[in-house]
């Protein structure tokens, strides 16, 4: 883990980045697998989820990222609410709520007109990396605020698959993210594990889950993430079980115990190859990511 | 001599410990101070007037009122320069950079290292920012090994061996610190040569020298060991501390490293975590090599086992190399009985953001700003921070030049130099072109 000097926090006030997906596909009932849960009734425990954060302490903040299929934005921040009479009654319940669901309309009315004709095959991967990286952006923000802030976390809420074309950047974003000690919390509501989310837990010292009853995801949240970092220390939360840290191979796309790495490009092979044309080409075209290997190697 | 007598109390924002001093309306007179050898003297307070120079933050403008230096914005430009000089060869041509170093950093303790211009002593500083070096490197390069090597009594020792466990090294460190006796360039070029000869010929050989003294005492020609180096590729940098001296600029010109000299503590912090990153690549290092390396995998709780780094049985946790089944405690790691290098994943993935890096972003004209007729966005894209500034005049800003969205100087920093995304390109999947 990486050494930064200590800064103060308050003790138990926290500030909770969430990353919500908002990917069509995944919501759409395509893949019944994960339809117990739709998505107006996965706001209903979200929601109640954000307003148990916010009565825990007065002074916790809540921010909310929509991860879409085409954008990413933010959709709510709860230091920013207006003090009008509205949102006075009967606390801030039905002012979080309706700004929330409006931004979010809006936002996902934007996303579908960014759609271009050429749509992805299959169930497209969410924008995991770019939402983030404005967590990240933002919470560097707090951190410059003053000498007392918030402890701040991110919880990612996803269920979209994970995109191998984001690896580099959702890496560049993990390792910003343990330098700056900020825990990613990771709660998986789609039909298979995330190996992304799995190692960004890992890393950063954060909670991985993937609830088995979709049903009563209020409580998984309500128990295991609404908890403030000072008190972790006091819970008995889920462990990580057997990250699976192997790489694989570029070539061939399977999971190795040992292969040649290339001294120059990092690039995993299974296979000793004699000339390493893969630099070469890379140079050559000047492409900023490693596309799909395979194909220059044949 | 400064002499406030204006009876005004005023708040210099710019300290650098981030405490707040304040300046009364007195006045001092600035004394010929002595820096050397007056600390024990001094009370806190005079400390503040000798080192800290505050009345240097302040600046008049044109009617004569006295304001603090904008230090955010002199930050910034500071950032950009440094981020144009390493770009300045255009952005289309992508230099190759050395990702597996072996470096070996040489620690000058010889009588000169116990002069007290830096507080306490220059050796102090020296083993404090080596230390945060030293993590600083592995954090951005995990695939590389770090020996040191210390010049005392004109003899050069090597402390420890290279290796990739960045505590093993800073605990050999601290617990040497003394010094005396001349300084020998030689000497340590000549045993860094040895030991660096021995490493396989896909890593980058470098040296960093951490010259305290104006001297150098050898046995033989340097000039000689000098093309030794050269002709086995080592590149050899130098930061010194007292001034510039001939043979260290001649030695990393030679050899193709670089030569800085500290002029203050903060100065020499930034000299030497400018080393961190990989330096471009010597032309004879370009061709690749394939290198065999092990992922393992982690070992099931509660199985026990000898551990080969401590050589004694262990529960749960640790890795197993995939070769000869030996079970290590910490990656990355060469296994001691087969000498596989072992490796996961996420260590490969901290080097991509040097193959891979963003382009800097461009400043936004302040003219197009202001124009009406233009809409730009009025709060940073990154962090929601509002660009207007008291006076409803937007502040200085950039843009990505791929995405176009605009973010505030913070953000750019922090972009830059940590997180290596753009959040405007990562939250598009479309780009338009």
């Amino acid at each position: 883990m990486a050494s930064i000097t200590s800064k103060l926090y308050s003790d138990d006030v926290s500030l909770l980045v969430v990353l919500l997906d908002t990917n069509p596909f995944l919501w759409s009932g395509e893949n019944t697998t994960t339809n117990s849960l739709s998505f107006p009734k996965f706001l209903t425990h979200v929601f109640s989820f954000l307003n148990s954060i916010l009565l825990l302490n007065q002074l916790n903040q809540v921010v909310v990222i929509a991860t879409g299929l085409n954008s990413c934005d933010y959709i709510y921040d709860s230091s920013s609410s207006p003090t009008t009479v509205e949102s006075l009654e009967n606390g801030r319940m039905p002012a979080l709520c309706s700004k929330l669901l409006q931004n979010l309309e809006e936002f996902l009315a934007r996303d579908q007109e960014l759609n271009k004709d050429e749509s992805p095959p299959g169930i497209a991967s969410s924008l995991l990396s770019g939402s983030l990286s404005l967590a990240l952006c933002y919470i560097q923000k707090v951190f410059r605020s003053g000498p007392l802030h918030p402890q701040p976390r991110i919880l990612c809420l996803q269920g979209s698959s994970d995109g191998p074309e984001q690896y580099v950047a959702i890496m560049n974003a993990i390792f910003s993210a343990q330098r700056s000690m900020v825990p990613i919390d990771a709660c998986v509501i789609g039909a298979q594990h995330s190996a992304f989310l799995q190692q960004a837990s890992y890393i950063t010292g954060g909670v991985y889950l993937k609830p088995p009853q979709l049903d009563g995801l209020f409580q998984y949240l309500s128990t295991v993430f609404s908890t403030d970092l000072q008190s972790r220390s006091f819970l008995q939360l889920p462990k990580p079980v057997g990250v699976d840290f192997r790489a694989s191979c570029f070539c061939h796309k399977k999971t190795i115990d040992m292969g040649y790495i290339c001294s120059v490009c990092l690039s995993i092979f299974c296979l000793s190859l004699v000339r390493l044309t893969l630099v070469l080409l890379q140079l050559q075209t000047g492409r900023g990511r490693l596309q799909n290997p395979s194909s220059i190697l044949d | 001599m400064s002499n406030f007598g204006t009876g005004s109390r005023y708040e210099p924002k710019n300290t650098t410990n981030g405490e707040e001093r304040q300046l009364t309306g007195e006045g001092e007179e600035e004394d010929e101070e002595d820096e050397e050898g007056n600390g024990r003297g001094m009370a806190a307070w005079e400390r503040a007037y000798a080192d800290e120079r505050s009345w240097e933050n302040l600046q008049e403008d044109e009617s004569g009122i006295l304001h603090a230096i904008d230090n955010k914005v002199l930050h910034h430009a500071q950032y950009r320069r440094r981020i144009r000089s390493l770009f300045s060869s255009a952005t289309t041509s992508r230099i190759q950079k050395g990702l597996i170093r072996y470096l070996y950093i040489v620690i000058d303790l010889s009588r000169a290292a116990s002069e007290m211009d830096f507080r306490p002593s220059r050796m102090a500083v020296v083993a404090k920012h080596v230390e945060a070096f030293i993590r600083e490197f592995f954090d951005q390069n995990p695939l590389s090994h770090i020996g040191l090597v210390t010049i005392k009594d004109g003899v050069a020792q090597c402390l420890t061996d290279l290796g990739g466990s960045p505590d093993s090294h800073i605990k050999a460190l601290m617990g040497k610190l003394e010094c005396s006796g001349d300084s020998s360039l030689q000497n340590a070029l000549d045993l860094v040569h040895g030991y660096l000869n021995q490493i396989p010929s896909y890593g980058h050989r470098e040296v960093l020298i951490l010259y305290s003294a104006l001297s150098t005492c050898d046995p033989g020609d340097i000039m000689e060991t000098i093309q030794k180096c050269k002709k086995s590729k080592i590149r050899c940098s130098v930061v010194g501390l007292s001034a510039e001296i001939y043979i260290c600029k001649h030695l990393c010109q030679e050899t193709g490293g670089s030569y800085t000299v500290a002029l203050d503590e903060s100065h020499f912090k930034e000299l030497l975590l400018e080393h961190a990153p990989p330096p471009p690549a010597i032309a004879e290092f370009a061709i690749a090599n394939l290198i065999k390396m092990g992922f393992p995998q982690r070992a099931a709780e509660g199985v026990v086992s000898i551990c080969s780094c401590h050589k004694e049985a262990k529960v749960g946790g640790g890795y197993t190399c995939p070769r000869c089944k030996a079970r290590v405690c910490e990656l990355p790691i060469e296994c001691q009985i087969c000498g596989l290098t072992l490796v996961s994943s996420p260590h490969l993935a901290r080097s991509y953001h040097h193959l891979f890096p963003i382009t800097p972003f461009v400043e936004v004209s302040s003219s197009l700003v202001n124009n009406p007729h233009h809409r730009l966005p009025k709060t940073c894209f990154g962090c929601r921070q509002t660009f207007l500034a008291p006076g409803n005049k937007s502040s200085f800003h950039v843009a990505c030049s791929k995405c176009n969205q605009h973010f505030c100087l913070d953000c750019d920093i922090y972009i830059h130099e940590s997180l290596h995304n753009c959040p405007g390109c990562e939250s598009r999947r479309f780009q338009s072109k």
